[in-house]
């Protein structure tokens, strides 16, 4: 294992990218009083210095606190949202394709029709409609809703390929029935790949969330990170040369987004067949 | 006496070109049975296009017919319920052409043995499946010490492919369908492999229906044969008469085509015909038959039954009684029985 | 045969692998030459090095593998003195290569013409448009496939046709040595027919030399005049095919043709037992004498070397 991690690199910088964020939030819990996230903590428009590393805006905010309390729910939402669309995406998947016929034909055309359709429009409507403010688990269903149509399509697409082999004949031999040989034979062909899409469909609900936020769509309340940006243009902290109130979420949504970025190349080698039998 | 499996009046088209508008017939009216009480060893010799592929397909009910029944006992495979199904699964199996595809790689090797035995419940305990395993293993002329906990990749394709024989020997079934077992296997280990298949046969009194592109090994490993040409029979009967004396211009141009290992170089002498893609009306091998007959274009020739033990569909034999569609099983039947078939 | 000099000849050529776990000799020490106009077979199963010997020829092997040493002669010409232009050059012009699963090497989105012009052009050939078709066409002709089939793209050619395009292309620059890599394992038989015949016709039209790689010893026996038989990387018999056929010398080469199911009389099907050794496991001594019924205590422990039969043959065993 430390061996094959010395000779994919990309895994090796995403884990450990992904890791320091990891170290960086559980040392801060302990270290950092995370009540200080909530406006009116601390005075107010501080450059960073001892006291506040980070500094803090406009609304009294120690920005330490809110990296440690909200770079969390900010992964949170990408893993929800994440995680539930690529699992539905996988089961609409595997049907579609195993299947084949009039059930493939009605769930590619939604996939293919919900696709073309713009991702962060949708996503607009729904926040705004929804009245009052969101939690965070409620952001993440809203991105949820639109996170499986990807998955579904390029999952489909991988099964469609194994569906043929060889192995899956045998296996109807055996007389195994469609749904036995779809969790028996086909996903654990496909768990190296499921994985790498789960990791782009994190990113991606990550970056459809922060969007959201950004836009003051997202929890008010909370301090996650798309939020401090909304609270930065807000107050037009660029202008007013309130740099560190920017440079910190920002900086953090880079190395989140790094990481996932290293861990989904370094996955997709593994998924890679040609590079599997060689290992 | 109901045959074991059945394939009556079967025609299975494929569409090709946009919409699948076009039809390609890939079997055309074919039937054949295989009897349950004389198990025999049929070889289906075709070229690619000829349909011996999908003939094993319908066989196996991987793919259903445009036409005509397939049946299992009498019964129709498409509308069996999950008991007659799985009947069916234990007693029809197959051995595939890819030995390195029919592995999962995920899974060690062991996998293909132990599934058929849970899924058939060959054993009432896993020490007896084990046990079953480990002989069927030796059956075939392996070591399970060699074989057992290895992946795919860590094995060759002879090792593999024999494996798979040891699997149908597990089942016991009825009927081996073996689609090519040896032609990605190196030449020294195909005896070997189809050795075992023929002992499966006489030993444990399993048919083989052996389909393959080598005439050569068909005509050592099998007692009937039947020759397929774009998607009909040309010939069929015992397997003796039929390669010595070939009597379809097509079988006696397969068999001249082959090249011999001997000293007299005669093979490549005279450039030969090639096949043009004409969708005709007529003998399918009119447009490179050397014996070619005006009648040959309008009108497909039935089999003719030239002796008890042999069948050629061409209009040159025409003195002889034609059989009747879904009779070939009677010029194959009397190779074991030795005895006149039956009326036809 | 005259007793002209060799067109090719390769001498002691070596060729390993790196791998892991050591290096691994796909190509141990082999010598053969090849007269002009002569028909070579080699013959060997899978992972006997045949094919890396083809690749070696033309100097096409690629890390992790590697020439260990041997050298190969085209007439006058020791290869491996050649700056790499110059070997490119000398590929399809001076040996050219029909490789395995040629059908599939044949570039989908381009015409037939094309690719042909294509090679030719990368030779240098400068011809006018008219003068270029008109060979392009000539070579088709040459090949047995009627001219239009230079618009065509190859996936609306049958594999026969494929196969003879790639001939085409093979010989467009009429090269002294064509090397055929399995052309015909794909095909039909009577389709493989075909593309033999075309094979050895513009063979003798070029007057070029052949060397024919493959695993169908009646293939072999009824296309070429000499056979090597190639076992764990060596080359452990060469000999007239004639002398090949009635009385072969190494234990390998007999029941290799023993195994070989006859269309004359139903008999046994004998096979050889025990399994090819893997390249990288090779037994000590002789590598075949685990399946060998001759074997004794001195071919467990000792290589035996390449000997010379006769004047036309070799063989690498203790006892023939």
């Amino acid at each position: 294992m430390l061996s094959y991690l010395r000779r994919n690199a990309s895994l090796l910088i995403g884990i450990a990218l992904l890791g320091i964020i990891a170290l960086f939030i559980i040392v801060g819990t302990f270290t950092v009083d995370t009540g200080n996230a909530q406006p009116l903590s601390v005075p107010a428009l501080q450059p960073p210095s001892w006291d506040y590393p980070f500094g803090t805006d406009r609304q009294g905010r120690d920005l330490l606190a809110v990296m440690v309390a909200g770079t969390p729910l900010t992964l949170w939402v990408g893993f929800v949202a994440g995680i539930i669309g690529v699992g539905v995406g996988a089961i609409l998947a595997f049907t579609a394709a195993y299947y084949g016929g009039i059930v493939d034909t009605i769930i590619r055309s939604i996939a293919d029709i919900g696709l073309t359709i713009p991702g962060l429009l949708v996503l607009i409507i729904i926040a705004v409609s929804l009245k009052g403010s969101l939690t965070v688990n409620q952001m993440a269903i809203v991105v949820a809703s639109l996170a499986w149509l990807n998955p579904t399509r390029t999952i489909r697409s991988q099964v469609l390929t194994l569906r043929q082999r060889g192995y899956v004949e045998i296996a109807r031999l055996n007389g195994m029935s469609g749904p036995e040989i779809i969790l028996r034979e086909l996903m654990p062909n496909l768990l190296p790949y499921l994985s790498a899409t789960l990791v782009t469909s994190i990113s991606g609900a990550i970056l459809a969330s922060v969007g959201l936020e950004f836009l003051g769509l997202g929890p008010i309340d909370s301090p996650t990170l798309g939020m401090t940006l909304y609270w930065v243009q807000f107050n037009a902290a660029i202008i007013n040369g309130w740099w560190w109130w920017w440079t910190a979420p920002l900086v953090m949504i880079l190395l989140v987004f790094l990481g996932l970025f290293f861990l989904t190349v370094g996955l997709d080698e593994i998924a890679n067949p040609r590079l599997r039998r060689a290992a | 006496m109901t045959p074991l499996l059945e394939l009556r009046d079967v025609t299975k088209t494929f569409g090709t070109g946009i919409l699948g508008r076009e039809r390609k017939a890939a079997l055309e009216r074919f039937s054949f049975a295989i009897d349950p009480d004389r198990p025999r060893v049929t070889a289906v010799v075709g070229e690619s296009g000829s349909g011996k592929t999908t003939l094993a397909r319908l066989l196996l009910g991987l793919i259903l017919p445009t036409a005509g029944q397939v049946l299992f006992r009498g019964k129709d495979l498409h509308g069996l319920n999950a008991a007659g199904r799985r009947e069916f699964r234990h007693h029809v199996q197959a051995i595939f052409q890819d030995p390195y595809e029919v592995y999962n790689p995920f899974y060690r090797v062991d996998h293909v043995l132990t599934t058929p035995v849970r899924k058939f419940r060959l054993a009432q305990s896993k020490s007896e499946g084990h046990a079953r395993i480990e002989e069927a293993l030796r059956a075939v002329g392996l070591q399970p010490g060699e074989i057992l906990g290895r992946y795919p990749h860590q094995l060759s394709g002879g090792q593999r492919q024999r494996i798979m024989v040891a699997r149908a020997l597990l089942l016991r079934p009825r009927l081996i369908v073996a689609d090519e077992p040896v032609s990605m296997v190196d030449a020294s280990l195909r005896a070997t492999i189809l050795g075992s298949l023929r002992k499966l046969h006489e030993e444990l009194g399993i048919s083989i229906l052996y389909i393959t592109h080598d005439l050569a090994t068909a005509y050592q490993v099998a007692d009937s044969i039947l020759v397929l040409y774009r998607a009909t029979v040309a010939e069929a009967g015992d397997v003796e008469p039929v390669v010595q004396s070939p009597q379809h211009p097509y079988t006696q141009l397969l068999i001249g085509s082959i090249p011999r290992v001997s000293t007299v170089r005669d093979w490549a002498a005279e450039p030969v015909q090639g096949e043009r893609d004409s969708i005709a009306t007529g003998c399918r091998f009119a447009d490179r038959c050397p014996s070619v007959m005006p009648r040959c274009r309008t009108a497909v020739p039935p089999l003719f039954q030239t002796a008890p033990n042999r069948a050629a569909a061409c209009f040159l034999y025409d003195s002889a009684p034609a059989l009747p569609a879904g009779k070939v099983a009677a010029v194959l039947a009397a190779v074991q029985a030795k005895e006149p078939s039956a009326a036809v | 045969m005259s007793n002209a000099a060799p067109v090719l000849r390769v001498e002691g050529l070596r060729v390993a692998y790196a791998h892991a776990r050591g290096a691994v000799r796909a190509v141990d020490d082999v010598s053969f030459s090849l007269r002009p106009h002569e028909r070579f077979g080699l013959a060997g199963e899978s992972g006997s090095g045949k094919s890396t010997m083809a690749l070696a020829i033309l100097r096409m092997i690629k890390p992790p593998g590697r020439i260990e040493g041997g050298e190969v002669w085209l007439d006058d010409t020791p290869l491996s003195k050649l700056p790499p232009d110059a070997i490119r050059r000398l590929r399809l012009a001076g040996i050219a290569m029909v490789p395995q699963g040629s059908m599939n090497s044949l570039n989908p989105v381009v015409r037939i013409r094309d690719q042909i012009g294509d090679a030719l052009a990368d030779h240098g050939t400068k011809l006018p448009r008219r003068a270029l078709a008109a060979r392009v066409r000539d070579l088709l002709v040459d090949v047995g496939l009627p001219p239009e089939t230079g618009d065509k793209y190859p996936h609306e050619l049958s594999g026969g046709m494929k196969q003879r395009a790639c001939i085409a292309i093979a010989i467009c620059l009429r090269p002294k040595v064509i090397i055929a890599d399995e052309p015909t394992s794909a095909l039909d038989v009577v389709v493989q027919r075909q593309v033999m015949e075309t094979l050895g016709r513009v063979q003798m039209e070029l007057g070029a030399a052949v060397i024919l790689i493959g695993h169908d010893m009646g293939l072999m026996a009824q296309f070429v005049d000499r056979l090597g038989i190639m076992y764990a990387g060596r080359l452990v018999e060469e000999a007239p095919i004639r002398d090949i056929i009635t009385a072969p010398r190494h234990p390998y080469t007999q029941l290799l043709i023993e195994s070989l199911p006859s269309l004359e009389k139903k008999g046994g099907l004998r096979g050889i037992p025990g399994l090819a050794p893997l390249l990288r496991d090779l037994p000590p001594g002789c590598a075949f004498h685990p399946r060998c019924p001759n074997a004794e205590a001195r071919c467990r422990v000792e290589k035996p070397s390449v000997r010379t039969m006769g004047t036309d043959a070799t063989v690498a065993c203790h006892f023939a």
